[in-house]
């Protein structure tokens, strides 16, 4: 179940909520406490766009347990417009085909359902990015 | 660093034996049985040395097998109850990491004799099952989470690598055909069978880019290695004498996404540097080189950052047979996982001993001719832990 695991997590999950270093001014996701590049103390909460392109992107097939009924998926690494990398799934994506460099915007889905009476984990995902949101 | 340059003094480490058990699908074996199949190959191989110490590597007993302790429960059930005994866990690695425990252990002297036991039981679970317990070496809450596997993660970095390299799409088939050629004569191996290059043109998709001839096989296996300092040495050890030249472990960030450049493995880079530095040598002095190839991705990557390769270039060694046994560097010379088979946790080992085997010259039809420097290295996942060491054959007394 781990609920409370989840829900620690809610604020970067659902929102896009990471920090940023008041040291180096460096913007972190997934939040860290402690900034990657200078390793001073870094709690200041910094909202992130959602921007971002696709660095590399493959499909599952063969799918952990809990995630096989939502297989194949797309997964991607997806470089934010304001520099820090993540890992998240692509989605809406119809017919087009992904592509490396392709712009994003992050979307709230469901990551999966943990059985009838599990919790549901949402999380953020990543479509491509609308046309009349493109700037 | 400078005291392990000195030739023979009293905290040299020494192979004085090693066991290994084919890799494959052992439905009549236990976890506990196939570790104990190591250590009596072991025993009949070499000399026998009770060990003061034991040293578990192993990934997925706790996932798998529902069993921790594992290092205890081993030592008991191989007779050798009462001894220190721990389990060393770094996911892929975590062979590596063991040996690098033995040899801290004994260097420091309070360990004469240390036994590294890498054991893996994966065969009674299913596909979906087995990548749950092969996701956990992921980061959970921020890779993991989102449904990705060690087999997406390696398709993700090959596929940015044909592209940022501008490489051809079968760039990495020379590895696999290296692979698969030198397990024909190793009995270990759970493919024991050449590929043609068709055969990797053809091969059905895992996760594009990644072929199923890019994909080692996860399998059952267990390899273990005795070690002892100089001074406790027995005097009988027939077979020429192995020192433990380098031992170094060095960590990444474990998500790939937290990584400045995913494509250049900086944990590698680093232990290759600290190991050859450490030996007191160059990429140049190192006669093979088992290194990491659970994804046929992981070699081209590791040889770059070992040092063997220029970066984008790693691929170009699979081709005019550089990496075959009597080339330059040859690589994977049992079959690496790719052929002998992944054992998780335990690849290791398996690496330790097949390098101990070469420099002792017996390694039989595998042979690479006059080693005498061999150089081993495992990896966690995606290079979140790289464990690599140097062995070297000392002739003489």
């Amino acid at each position: 179940m781990e609920i409370s695991r989840h829900w620690r997590l809610k604020r970067q999950r659902y929102a896009l909520v990471g920090e940023v270093c008041p040291h180096c001014q460096k913007k972190i996701f997934p939040p860290r406490d402690i900034c990657p590049e200078c390793s001073e103390d870094a709690r200041t909460l910094y909202q992130f766009s959602g921007r971002g392109e696709v660095y590399s992107y493959t499909t599952v097939y063969q799918a952990p347990a809990g995630y096989e009924e939502y297989a194949p998926y797309t997964v991607a690494l997806v470089k934010l417009e304001e520099g820090p990398m993540l890992t998240a799934q692509l989605t809406d994506l119809g017919d087009e085909p992904v592509e490396v460099g392709m712009p994003v915007e992050m979307v709230t889905r469901k990551l999966r359902s943990d059985g009838e009476k599990g919790m549901l984990v949402y999380s953020y995902k990543f479509r491509p990015r609308l046309k009349e949101a493109v700037r | 660093m400078t005291m392990a340059k000195d030739a023979e003094t009293p905290k040299d480490v020494y192979v004085i034996g090693v066991g290994m058990t084919p890799v494959g699908e052992h439905w009549e074996k236990s976890l506990r049985e196939l570790a104990l199949d190591a250590i009596t190959a072991l025993r009949m191989d070499g000399v026998w040395v009770r060990p003061q110490a034991l040293y578990v590597a192993n990934m997925l007993a706790p996932y798998l097998s529902g069993q921790t302790q594992l290092a205890a429960l081993l030592a008991d059930f191989a007779g050798l109850r009462g001894i220190e005994a721990i389990t060393i866990e770094a996911a892929g690695a975590s062979g590596g990491a063991a040996a690098r425990q033995a040899y801290l252990a004994i260097t420091s002297g309070m360990i004469d004799v240390a036994l590294i036991i890498g054991v893996e039981k994966v065969s009674e679970r299913t596909s979906a099952e087995l990548e749950a317990a092969l996701s956990t070496s992921s980061d959970a809450d921020h890779e993991a989470v989102h449904g990705i596997t060690p087999t997406a993660q390696a398709a993700l970095l090959m596929r940015r690598y044909l592209l940022e390299f501008n490489v051809p799409d079968d760039a990495f088939a020379g590895f696999s055909l290296n692979a698969h050629a030198n397990a024909v004569t190793n009995p270990q191996a759970i493919y024991r069978r050449a590929i043609q290059v068709e055969n990797y043109l053809n091969a059905p998709m895992v996760s594009e880019p990644v072929n199923l001839f890019d994909a080692a096989p996860l399998a059952d296996g267990a390899a273990a290695l005795l070690m002892a300092r100089s001074d406790a040495l027995p005097e009988n050890v027939p077979y020429p004498t192995v020192r433990i030249a380098a031992s170094s472990i060095v960590s990444n960030a474990v998500a790939l996404h937290d990584r400045s450049d995913p494509l250049l493995l900086d944990s590698v880079v680093e232990s290759s540097a600290q190991a050859l530095q450490q030996a007191g040598l160059n990429p140049g002095d190192i006669d093979l080189f088992e290194l990491h190839d659970c994804y046929s991705i992981f070699a081209a990557l590791s040889l770059e950052a070992a040092g063997f390769a220029a970066r984008g270039e790693g691929w170009k060694l699979a081709l005019d047979g550089i990496i075959a046994k009597d080339g330059e560097i040859p690589i994977c010379t049992f079959g690496g996982s790719k052929a002998r088979g992944d054992t998780g946790g335990a690849t290791g080992v398996y690496q330790l001993a097949e390098i101990t085997l070469q420099l002792q010259d017996r390694a039989g039809e595998n042979q690479v001719q006059g080693a005498k420097i061999g150089m081993a290295q495992c990896l966690a996942a995606s290079g979140a832990t790289a464990a690599t060491h140097i062995f070297s054959r000392v002739d003489g007394p």
